[in-house]
C-alpha cells in the first residue's frame, strides 16, 4: 500500500534532486493541448505517459505542462517540446507510444523523431 | 468522448478557466439504485443567468477563437442519454457547481473509466488551485484533499513525476472498489 510515509521520503528525495537542478537552468518544457478537442483525442494518456517516463528516467531538467486548445484540432493529441535557445517542435496525432519514444530519442538523446512532427504529417 | 472521466477533466478545465481556487470533484456511486453521480464544483468566478441559459447550447462559447463549445453539450448528451440529468447552479463571484446524474443500467451508459488518471491530471497540472477529490461507491469512501499534501510536501511540487506516480497509486490502491 502507498503511504503518506512513503510520500514523505518522495519528498525529501526530491528536494534533494531540486537543489541539484538550481546550478542548471536549462528547463525543457513539454507541453499538451488539452482542451475538450484534445482530451476527446486521447491527450490523457499521452500526458501520463510523458510524467511516467521522465519519472522513470529521473530526467530533473524536464516538465510537463497542459495548454487550452493550440488550434488544429484535427491534429490532436498535440505535444509541443521547448527547449532552451531551440526552435519549438509540435507533434501531432500523439499516442502514450509515441510519447515515450520522443522522451528516448529527443528528450534524452536531443533527436528530434521527424516523422511525428506536424511538418511531416500536414502535407 | 469514450470514458465519463474524459468529461469530468473537461469540465473541470472550465472551472480553472474561471479563476477557481478550490475545485471539488465527486463521484458517487450507488450499486443498487443503479446511479451514479459525478459533481464538479468550483469558488470561480460564476456565470450569469444569460451564460446559464446559453451554456447548453453547443454554439455558445466564451472562446474568441471559434464558435463552438461542446463541452457542457457532451456531458448533458452523456447523461441524458441514460435518462440521467445534468443540472448546473451558478452565481457570478460565488462558483459554478455541474451535477450530472447516470443511469448505470441503461445500454448507453458510458462507464466511468480512469477517473484516477483524471484527478492526477488535473491536480499536476494546476498546482496553484486546490482540487478536492471524494469517491463514493455503497459502502467505500475516500477523500483526498490537495491542501493536506501540500502540508506535507512543503516547497516540492505535486507536479513533480515522483510524487504525480505515488498520487496515481495512492488514488487507485484506496478506489479500486
Amino acid at each position: 500500500m502507498k503511504s503518506i510515509e512513503e510520500l514523505m521520503a518522495l519528498r525529501d528525495a526530491a528536494k534533494a534532486k531540486m537543489t541539484a537542478r538550481d546550478d542548471s537552468t536549462e528547463i525543457t518544457r513539454i507541453v499538451v493541448g488539452m482542451a475538450t478537442c484534445g482530451i476527446a483525442a486521447g491527450a490523457r494518456p499521452v500526458m501520463n505517459s510523458f510524467v511516467e517516463e521522465i519519472a522513470k528516467r529521473n530526467l530533473s531538467n524536464v516538465t510537463v505542462a497542459q495548454t487550452g486548445c493550440i488550434g488544429m484540432c484535427q491534429y490532436e493529441p498535440i505535444v509541443e517540446v521547448l527547449e532552451p535557445g531551440k526552435e519549438k517542435v509540435t507533434y501531432v496525432n500523439m499516442t502514450a507510444e509515441k510519447a515515450a519514444k520522443v522522451v528516448v530519442d529527443h528528450i534524452v538523446n536531443g533527436n528530434p523523431v521527424t516523422e511525428y512532427t506536424v511538418g511531416a504529417v500536414a502535407k | 468522448m469514450r470514458e465519463l472521466s474524459l468529461n469530468v477533466l473537461d469540465i473541470a478545465q472550465n472551472s480553472i478557466a474561471a479563476n477557481a481556487n478550490l475545485v471539488n470533484v465527486e463521484a458517487i456511486e450507488s450499486t443498487a439504485l443503479h446511479k451514479l453521480t459525478l459533481r464538479i464544483a468550483d469558488n470561480g468566478k460564476g456565470m450569469t443567468q444569460e451564460q446559464l441559459d446559453a451554456v447548453r447550447d453547443p454554439f455558445f462559447t466564451t472562446r474568441t477563437t471559434r464558435k463552438v463549445g461542446l463541452g457542457i453539450p457532451l456531458f448533458k448528451m452523456a447523461a441524458e442519454m441514460t435518462g440521467g440529468t445534468l443540472e448546473i447552479e451558478s452565481e457570478v463571484g460565488k462558483g459554478t457547481t455541474v451535477t450530472a446524474v447516470f443511469k448505470t443500467d441503461n445500454v448507453d451508459f458510458t462507464p466511468l473509466g480512469d477517473m484516477t488518471s483524471t484527478i492526477v491530471t488535473l491536480i499536476t497540472m494546476n498546482t496553484h488551485i486546490d482540487f478536492v477529490y471524494n469517491f463514493i461507491k455503497d459502502e467505500h469512501e475516500f477523500s483526498l484533499d490537495t491542501r493536506k499534501l501540500k502540508e506535507i510536501l512543503g516547497d516540492v511540487s505535486l507536479s513533480e513525476p515522483s510524487i504525480a506516480l505515488w498520487l496515481t497509486e495512492y488514488i487507485n490502491e484506496n478506489t479500486n472498489v
